[in-house]
């Protein structure tokens, strides 16, 4: 066990150096730090010093281990538009992404686990249809068109919910969070839905088949033998082993939840980590850009590690399987 | 038997005859097929050229509402061309792209897991550790950061120019490893079989062997995962050109196009975002159905729930 784990764990450093690669050629070869630095305005004499004093005429593999050295202090360059260290600029974004992402997982924790099990236990009747039949069609829409809808049936014909922005947020220790006001609340609502609905199809899908598989099982067949009531079969016995799987996915698919969150913050003008990314992409700030891509990169490995790991101690087929 | 003959005793051909939801997924893909392919006939205006159309005439209602007008039958959009000539060429724009967009990954995923498989080692290692690494990222967020990064690298102007086959190469570098994983796994479970020592026997040199022996017996999976992989690249592509990323206006896939009618919905032009969004919807939900009838007629074993 403790080998798999210095195995993951060192394939995951490997990992973040080729993402911290791209980054640094990124930043390098299309970006300009002098210009982030001092901006337009200064002669070619002035900006040869400051390159040099910055070490930009050094070796591709020196300047390499200094930004790596640079990014594990935290250190990932300056943003040209904010003036500001990059990194600080996306920790003053993330409360945004990050509560739109929890709202969402709250979401879909709450509908697509009672919804699996409906329609696991009741196969045939005309809600699961009318559920299947829905979350085969909901793969086929886009989030930003569910996003777009909501927002036009919700916040332009109705005029119940506001339609953009985060509205009056609460400043918690640097933290803007917008769940304790109730303009916060209610500009919460329609970004997490369409954001809910990428992940839902699939959920309810997994809880159900995996339900289905489970009500199949020896034990099951058991309990029913053994007169145990059908609330307690069905609530107790079978779905505790659905979750196991479900969980392993949902670790994964977390991740993936915050790659949407740059559409669904588009179209809300929510300001998060994935607007400022856009934006970044449209002022050509170079080095926001690749913070962004350094940090988002950190997310997935330590998501998919912390999940490989786990699955590691629950499934031993895991860690056997990776040896030689 | 000639091959039209043995298509129609097929397993394949008897499954669609008595499955509905696969003829009618068919039969619009098919006209949707036709439409994109024969748009410059089909179109009542040609929207690619400036002189067709008259800003005078942007944000016209569709022709059956209040302030409609017979000479556009959906509306215009907010440049005054006719939406329903601008969706049918956004159509062609989104259908060349996702076509496009698979083959590239096919072509890339197939040699890569065919070399990976077949000679196997260090090459083989290495390779997959490649995929996994790219596997472990939701390819959206790939293929939007290399959506930006060539934005950048490019400029705005050119970035435009080149849109459509940078955006093949973009969507298809970031699926690409599937493919891999695919066509490596049943590489590795041909590579034993005795044609295969026989053709070794004969001398025939790898390239041989791999290409023109093994290659066949692996597309039945390529097939499966195909279908799928198009509707993928078609939401990628919409997905792109929704953020800002992809096709520009004046030449507009479907995705582009709702980027476009959104900024205006507030003002009450609900079609200009309307019609491409239920086109692109249909779309992409008949290449879905399409693709799972594929996936259990060719494969019966994969199915479950």
């Amino acid at each position: 066990m403790f080998a798999f784990i210095v195995r993951r764990i060192i394939q995951a450093i490997l990992v973040m150096l080729v993402i911290g690669l791209v980054g640094f050629v990124i930043q390098h070869q299309i970006g300009d730090p002098v210009r982030d630095l001092v901006g337009e305005r200064v002669t070619p004499a002035e900006r040869e010093v400051i390159r040099d004093r910055l070490g930009l005429n050094d070796p591709f593999y020196v300047q390499y281990v200094r930004f790596v050295k640079n990014a594990v202090k935290g250190d990932l360059g300056l943003s040209f538009f904010y003036k500001k260290p990059a990194l600080e600029v996306i920790a003053a974004k993330a409360p945004a992404t990050i509560e739109l992402v929890i709202v969402t997982a709250i979401i879909v924790i709450l509908i697509s686990i009672p919804a699996g099990i409906y329609s696991a236990i009741n196969p045939r009747s005309l809600f699961s249809r009318f559920v299947m039949a829905i979350s085969t069609i909901g793969v086929a829409i886009p989030v930003f068109l569910t996003a777009i809808a909501l927002i036009y049936l919700f916040a332009v014909e109705l005029n119940w919910l506001p339609s953009y922005g985060r509205g009056e947020t609460v400043n918690l220790w640097g933290w803007q969070s917008g769940f304790f006001t109730w303009d916060g609340l209610t500009h919460l609502i329609l970004p997490s839905v369409s954001l809910s609905t990428i992940m839902l199809p699939l959920f309810i899908r997994l809880v159900r088949a995996e339900m289905m598989e489970v009500l199949e099982t020896d034990y099951i067949k058991f309990a029913w033998a053994k007169g145990l009531h059908r609330q307690r079969v069905w609530y107790i016995h079978a779905f505790k082993n659905t979750l196991l799987p479900v969980i392993t996915v949902f670790g994964v698919e977390l991740g993936i939840l915050f790659a949407f969150t740059i559409l669904t913050e588009t179209v809300f003008q929510w300001q998060g980590m994935g607007f400022m990314f856009l934006e970044a992409v449209e002022r050509s700030d170079t080095s926001l850009l690749v913070a962004y891509l350094v940090v988002v990169g950190v997310i997935f490995v330590v998501v998919n590690t912390t999940v490989d790991i786990i699955y590691g101690f629950v499934n031993p087929m895991v860690r056997i399987a990776g040896t030689k | 038997m000639r091959p039209w003959e043995r298509f129609k005793k097929s397993y394949l051909l008897y499954s669609f005859k008595r499955d509905p939801i696969a003829i009618i997924s068919f039969g619009v893909l098919a006209v949707l097929a036709i439409i994109s392919l024969l748009a410059p006939l089909i179109a009542p205006y040609n929207t690619y050229d400036t002189a067709t159309y008259d800003i005078m005439d942007a944000e016209t209602p569709p022709s059956w509402m209040e302030g409609g007008n017979e000479m556009f039958l959906l509306g215009t959009d907010i440049q005054g061309r006719d939406l329903l000539s601008t969706m049918i060429y956004g159509l062609r724009v989104s259908f060349l792209i996702g076509v496009g967009a698979v083959v590239f990954q096919a072509l890339v995923g197939i040699l890569v897991g065919m070399l990976s498989g077949y000679l196997g080692g260090k090459l083989d290692a290495f390779l997959m550790r490649l995929a996994d690494i790219q596997f472990s990222i939701p390819y959206l967020i790939v293929a939007i950061f290399t959506a930006a990064i060539f934005k950048l690298a490019f400029g705005v102007g050119r970035y435009e120019e080149l849109a459509v086959p940078l955006l093949i190469i973009i969507i298809g570098m970031s699926e690409w490893p599937k493919y891999a994983r695919t066509v490596r796994a049943s590489v590795l479970g041909e590579k034993n079989k005795e044609y295969v020592e026989a053709a070794r026997v004969i001398g025939f040199n790898r390239r041989q062997i791999m290409f023109r022996h093994v290659l066949p017996n692996t597309m039945t999976p390529v097939l499966v995962i195909s279908t799928i992989q198009v509707a993928g690249a078609v939401m990628s592509e919409a997905a792109l050109s929704f953020l800002g990323l992809g096709m520009p206006i004046t030449k507009p896939s479907l995705g582009s196009l709702i980027r476009a009618g959104f900024e205006y919905i507030f003002s009450g032009s609900w079609w200009i975002t309307f019609f491409p969004g239920v086109l692109l919807v249909i779309f992409i939900l008949v290449i879905l159905l399409l693709g799972d009838w594929l996936r259990d007629v060719l494969n019966p074993k994969l199915y479950k729930g």
